[in-house]
């Protein structure tokens, strides 16, 4: 991959011997850096702390820094439209841009949030003495005696949380960036930590190795896709910088039209991957499957906030001026992602790879609000993305508390008769589930409304989009009928499942993911207006 | 738009409901008084649900009477809000309260609001005084006595109440909702509460396929309500009554307004167990009793007509839409009909004739104007004579072992006096025998059925005329069976009265059933009141027949039944076990065999679904099954196959996608 990023930037051959000093604005950036910060002090403490601190430490750093960044969006707001980045000062190019405005904060915000979520339920410990969800030790033969002393030593894979907050890091930037090269950065930023993660689960390890393996290669895979997009559309426009593709794209001759499609394209295949949008989603199931389940719900959340940010970013700023040459391959992709997400969600037996279909199908929806190109479309989705995200760590949080024999039960025959023995657990999931389906009074109901109703508002193709996205939705609505259907009027299996009593740090996860969605449901006009406002791009 | 222009000229009603509805500002009026406090009609029982939901075990002592209480504060809310409806005239009675702004994304903004006037006024009375009612029956309709005469609850009676507050909440919400996407919120509310208490006793597997069955059937009509929701607001920009209404009978487009009507009206079938979504209703009758008599018999269930009422300007502007709902209603008052004829189970039996009874409503709604307020002043004295024959078939069954086969019973009328007294009211009232309620809101509706041109009233008219005759026939054949004749009885029970918590409600009601129809009739006034909402009845419009030869034949015809039920059923002995029957009565007992078309449709999907849910290797697509969730269950499993596992196979799944993608464009381009 390397080999791939140095040609593309030995070919920026007008760039001067010496960039400027660019003006970096501290406080616009104080976000990123503090997650930044609390990242690389999680890996001193990695190193210095005494083992039986650590865990304690690293989550209280990593909970302190994420909140900190999420009080300092407030200063950083008062930045609202500033771009910065390297510049040469005589030709206006910049690298590494950085836009802050509506949307970037917006996503930071929220990605800050539900990574507060993620982090607490990562840090689950059954009481202290139990086992996490991650294996003691990550670089060890599952199986072998290595992980068996460890194991008896106690060890915990604390490493965990500085990952997790580099992945924020990475996160944070995507859709901060306002070029091609730092939107790969980024990428990559938030890739790596999460293959890692992936691949730590204490139990059923082998099976989290390959999903590990998996994610990584083919993420390998579609970042070329997108490098390969970059390079083609650094060849049409001469800049990587988004404002000088999009002021590229009205001047440009016509002979150049046959670089611009295939890298739009090519570069929206690196981004609707990381959304787990078909064809490209086929990593998703295994993944969410093999991935501890913490680890899960985080990815689903913060990766669909961010990717959707970036695809957001590029739709509306870098590629707006040449919308009809490449939103038809959008709305291919948005069609056969509801179709194929909602019709395999039907058939599925694991509870996890349920809700990874599930996820697929609503990375369909989303598209549909991306679609509308209007700022009701950037608001709807922006809306959206919370809401999912909200309701899905918790729905990821209370999988990981549903165990048979200490391992997590995630067949559905498992599932069975769950109402009766726990019903608040139950309770609480069949409403998450009512909230993916699209029950009024959820804040799936309300997002799914916005989204559609913005496809709509922009014109035929919207309404076909909208129209096939309500028929999915309907079809989903068995899905997770079934499920409620399955946990409250099904008799139990013979063997006892039962719900852990978690921590108060996943409680506190599970209340506030479904308070939200309730919240969301029912008085959805305060963030809807926040999104609203800070629907506009800069350029 | 010749056709439409003609409609506008020739029915007074949309303007005059423009003006009810739309003031001169564009707007009801802003709520004063006491109607400014109307949003406490759905919180005080949402609050008793969520009390007795959240407050768990610890709520189980005061918790059955607390919900109990907070319904009829409800319903003195209720009353207080429609006296200070009485003080205003007539033009000024409707008024909207704004909750809070619910909704704005871009320039779509849409607030929650309640709008109350005279129809949604109606509503919260029946509601909250029927539901009150329910409520204090089920105190003890949920309690059992033991031979030594201890008293045993229902294990889940708290949970019970909680529901059942839930759905008053809920259907309040319905009615008083001033846009349809909050009409949407109760309108699901109710599903939600009707489907928790199909399937309160869910350990019993039948019960809680009920409970599914009657989920999906409702699903399907949900889906048409919410795609007519996502019409109007292509359409219109707003899916609140005001604009929606207003300019559907100012400047509408015909092709639109059809296309609303009929998913309104396929919304409006699967919750009144309407033709062809009426599967459901007979198999509700799983719930417990109350629940039968409050959601599936006077409430709930008759939904459905008051969305096609409160749409009227939308109906008016599309006359396709109109006929529909006419042939709907006149088909499933017959269906109904023919099917309690066959029906031994006594809830069954009632089921059947509330799905008939709402087929009167239904075709009056989609006769327009002449028929608007016939229809809900049917549904007000249904809601009072229907649930109070469900309450007392509840109370025979509480003296009956819970048992429901009418074969079983007979002569009851010795053993439970109250019961069968008050039943009988209810009886004569459906029969529509003077002066009872039911003789001045049904025979309302065969008369306007007789009205128009050409073709429609004779068949229409025929259709509720005969109607009445049958409908004598098996509510004579249900009160015979059960009160008259010989005992029957398996030697196990013992028919006692029940309490006065449940007798009492059942008093009320008779009486409701007895007089209301009396007071409210032949003095004009309930169609008076609902003028400026659903406007006024057209002059000059006369039945084909003659009303008076057209009383004399309806009475005739319900003599007839009920001397025909008279001779089978109470004169000569019933056998205890049901006779083979001819042809007829072999397809009526099997409801016309609906099942057996919807199993097609609904059913063998559904064995489908389970079972690739249960096997954990599911072999696809079983042979047999068909229709739409297979086909989606099939290309599933199929697709499934793609899911290999294999890296390799994923990374050439994207390539491919890209080339194909990339391939499409190019041609497209």
């Amino acid at each position: 991959m390397t080999a791939a990023v140095l040609p593309a930037l030995s070919n920026l051959s007008t760039l001067p011997a010496a960039f400027q000093a660019s003006e970096v604005n501290y406080v616009a950036v104080m976000p990123l850096f503090i997650v930044f910060v609390t990242a690389l002090i999680g890996v001193l403490v990695e190193a210095f702390m005494p083992r039986e601190r650590r865990h304690r430490v690293q989550v209280s750093v990593a909970v302190g820094g994420l909140l900190a960044a999420a009080v300092s969006i407030f200063w950083a707001s008062s930045n609202l439209g500033l771009t910065m980045g390297l510049s040469d000062g005589s030709t206006n190019r910049s690298l590494f841009a950085l836009a802050i405005d509506g949307p970037a904060l917006f996503l930071q915000g929220a990605i800050l949030l539900m990574g507060i979520l993620g982090v607490l339920t990562m840090a689950e410990r059954f009481g202290g003495v139990g086992p996490d969800a991650f294996t003691p030790s990550g670089a060890s033969t599952p199986g072998s005696p290595v992980e068996t002393a460890a194991t008896r030593a106690g060890a915990l894979t604390s490493e965990v949380f500085p990952l997790t907050v580099f992945a924020i890091f990475g996160m944070m930037l995507f859709p901060t960036t306002n070029d091609l090269i730092g939107m790969f950065v980024a990428l990559e930023v938030l890739s790596l930590p999460l293959y890692i993660l992936t691949g730590l689960a204490r139990r059923r390890r082998l099976l989290s190795q390959e999903a590990s393996l998996k994610y990584f290669l083919l993420g390998a895979f579609s970042s070329a896709f997108f490098l390969f997009g970059t390079a083609l559309l650094y060849g049409y426009a001469g800049s990587v910088y988004f404002g000088d593709l999009s002021s590229a794209i009205s001047t440009a001759p016509l002979a150049m039209n046959g670089l611009l499609l295939p890298g739009a394209f090519l570069v929206f295949v690196g981004l609707l991957f990381k959304v787990g949008a078909v064809p490209f989603h086929a990593w998703t199931p295994d993944v969410y499957q093999g991935a501890p389940t913490p680890v899960t719900g985080f990815m689903a959340a913060c990766t669909k906030a961010a990717a959707f940010g970036a695809i957001l970013r590029l739709a509306y700023v870098g590629l707006d001026t040449a919308r009809w040459e490449w939103s038809n391959a959008l709305v291919i992709v948005a069609l056969l992602t509801m179709v194929v997400g909602s019709v395999l969600s039907v058939t599925q037996t694991d509870m996890k790879r349920l809700l990874a279909y599930s996820s697929i199908a609503h990375a369909g929806f989303i598209l549909v609000g991306v679609l509308a190109f209007d700022r009701t479309g950037v608001g709807a989705v922006l809306f959206y993305i919370v809401a999912y995200g909200f309701s899905t760590i918790a729905a990821f949080a209370i999988v990981s508390l549903v165990r048979q024999n200490g391992a997590e039960a995630t067949h559905l025959s498992q599932w069975a008769g769950l109402g009766k023995a726990h019903p608040v657990a139950a309770s609480a999931f069949a409403f998450l589930m009512l909230a993916f389906a699209g029950i009024p009074l959820t804040s799936g109901f309300v997002s799914k409304f916005a989204v559609f109703s913005a496809a709509v508002g922009s014109g035929a193709t919207g309404t076909v989009l909208a129209v096939v996205g309500v028929l999915c939705s309907a079809i989903t609505v068995f899905v997770y009928a079934r499920v409620i259907v399955l946990m409250f009027f099904s008799e139990a299996p013979a063997e006892k499942v039962e719900v852990v009593t978690p921590s108060a740090m996943t409680t506190f996860s599970i209340a506030i993911g479904t308070l939200t969605t309730l919240a969301l449901g029912v008085v959805p006009a305060s963030l809807l207006d926040l999104a609203d406002r800070a629907s506009q791009f800069v350029r | 738009m010749g056709t439409l222009v003609h409609t506008l000229a020739s029915v007074p009603s949309v303007g005059t409901y423009a003006a009810g509805l739309a003031t001169h500002e564009g707007e009801a009026h802003a709520a004063t008084g006491i109607t400014a406090y109307a949003w406490l009609l759905i919180a005080l029982p949402l609050l008793g649900a969520a009390v007795l939901l959240l407050g768990g075990r610890r709520t189980n002592k005061f918790g059955p009477l607390l919900a109990t209480l907070l319904s009829w504060g409800a319903f003195v809310v209720g009353l207080l809000v429609f006296i200070a409806m009485l003080g205003r005239g007539a033009e000024d009675r409707a008024q909207e309260v704004n909750l809070f702004d619910w909704i704005t994304a871009g320039s779509f903004k849409l607030s929650a609001g309640l709008l109350v006037d005279q129809l949604s006024v109606t509503f919260v009375l029946l509601i909250t005084f029927v539901g009150s009612l329910i409520h204090v029956y089920s105190l003890g309709y949920m309690d059992h006595k033991d031979e030594n005469g201890h008293v045993h609850s229902d294990p889940d009676k708290r949970r019970f109440f909680a529901y059942l507050n839930l759905f008053v909440a809920a259907m309040l919400l319905l009615v008083l909702a001033n846009s349809y996407l909050l009409l949407y919120v109760g309108w699901e509310g109710v599903g939600l509460a009707s489907y928790l208490l199909i399937g309160f006793w869910n350990w019993n597997p039948a019960y809680a396929t009920a409970a599914n069955k009657a989920f999906v059937a409702n699903r399907v009509g949900d889906f048409g309500l919410s795609i007519a929701i996502i019409i109007m607001f292509f359409h219109f920009g707003a899916v609140d009554f005001t604009t929606v209404l207003g300019e559907a009978g100012s400047n509408a487009n015909e092709g639109f307004m059809t296309a609303i009507g009929l998913m309104l009206l396929l919304g409006a079938c699967g919750k009144s167990a309407q033709f062809p979504l009426q599967s459901w209703l007979g198999d509700a009758m799983a719930g417990p009793t109350p629940v039968s008599a409050l959601i599936h018999a006077a409430t709930m269930v008759t939904a459905g007509v008051y969305l096609v009422v409160r749409s009227a300007p939308i109906f008016e502007a599309a006359p396709t839409a109109q006929l529909v709902v006419v042939i709907v209603g006149a088909i499933t008052l017959l269906f109904g009909a023919v099917v309690g004829c066959a029906k031994d189970d006594i809830k069954k039996a009632l089921a059947a004739s509330t799905m008939s009874q709402i087929g009167y409503m239904m075709l009056a709604a989609g006769l327009g104007p002449v028929g608007y307020a016939f229809a809900i002043f049917h549904l007000l004295m249904h809601g009072f004579f229907k649930a109070g024959m469900f309450l007392g078939a509840g109370s025979v069954m509480h003296g009956m072992n819970d048992q429901v086969d009418m074969r079983r019973f007979g002569g009851l009328s010795g053993a439970m006096k109250i019961t069968w007294a008050t039943f009988a009211i209810g009886w004569l009232a459906i029969l529509g025998v003077p002066p009872f309620s039911g003789f001045w809101s049904k025979d309302k509706i065969i008369e306007a059925a007789f009205i128009g041109e050409g073709w429609r009233p004779w068949v229409f008219g025929g259709a509720a005329l005969i109607g009445a005759g049958i409908t004598a026939f098996y509510m004579s054949r249900l009160f015979f069976m059960t009160f008259q004749g010989k005992k029957r009885w398996t030697d196990d029970v013992h028919p006692h009265e029940s309490g006065k918590l449940m007798t009492v409600p059942m008093i009320i009601l008779a009486i409701g059933s007895a007089f209301l129809g009396l007071i409210l009739g032949p003095t004009g006034w309930f169609t008076t009141w609902l003028e400026p909402v659903t406007g006024a009845e057209p002059e000059g419009a006369h039945p084909v027949i003659p009303v008076p030869v057209l009383l004399v034949l309806t009475l005739l015809l319900v003599a007839g039944g009920a001397a025909l039920a008279w001779m089978r059923y109470w004169r000569d002995d019933v056998p205890v076990t049901a006779p083979a029957g001819n042809l007829m009565t072999q397809a009526a007992r099997r409801d016309l065999y609906q099942d057996q078309v919807n199993e097609a449709l609904l059913m063998r999907p559904g064995i489908h679904l389970t079972r690739s849910l249960v096997f954990a290797d599911s072999k696809g697509v079983d042979g047999a099954a068909g229709g739409l969730a297979a086909l989606v269950g099939g290309a599933s499993s199929r697709l499934r196959k793609l899911q290999n596992g294999f890296a390799r196979s994923y990374a050439l799944t994207m390539l491919a996608g890209v080339v194909a993608i990339l391939g499409a464009l190019w041609v497209m381009s």
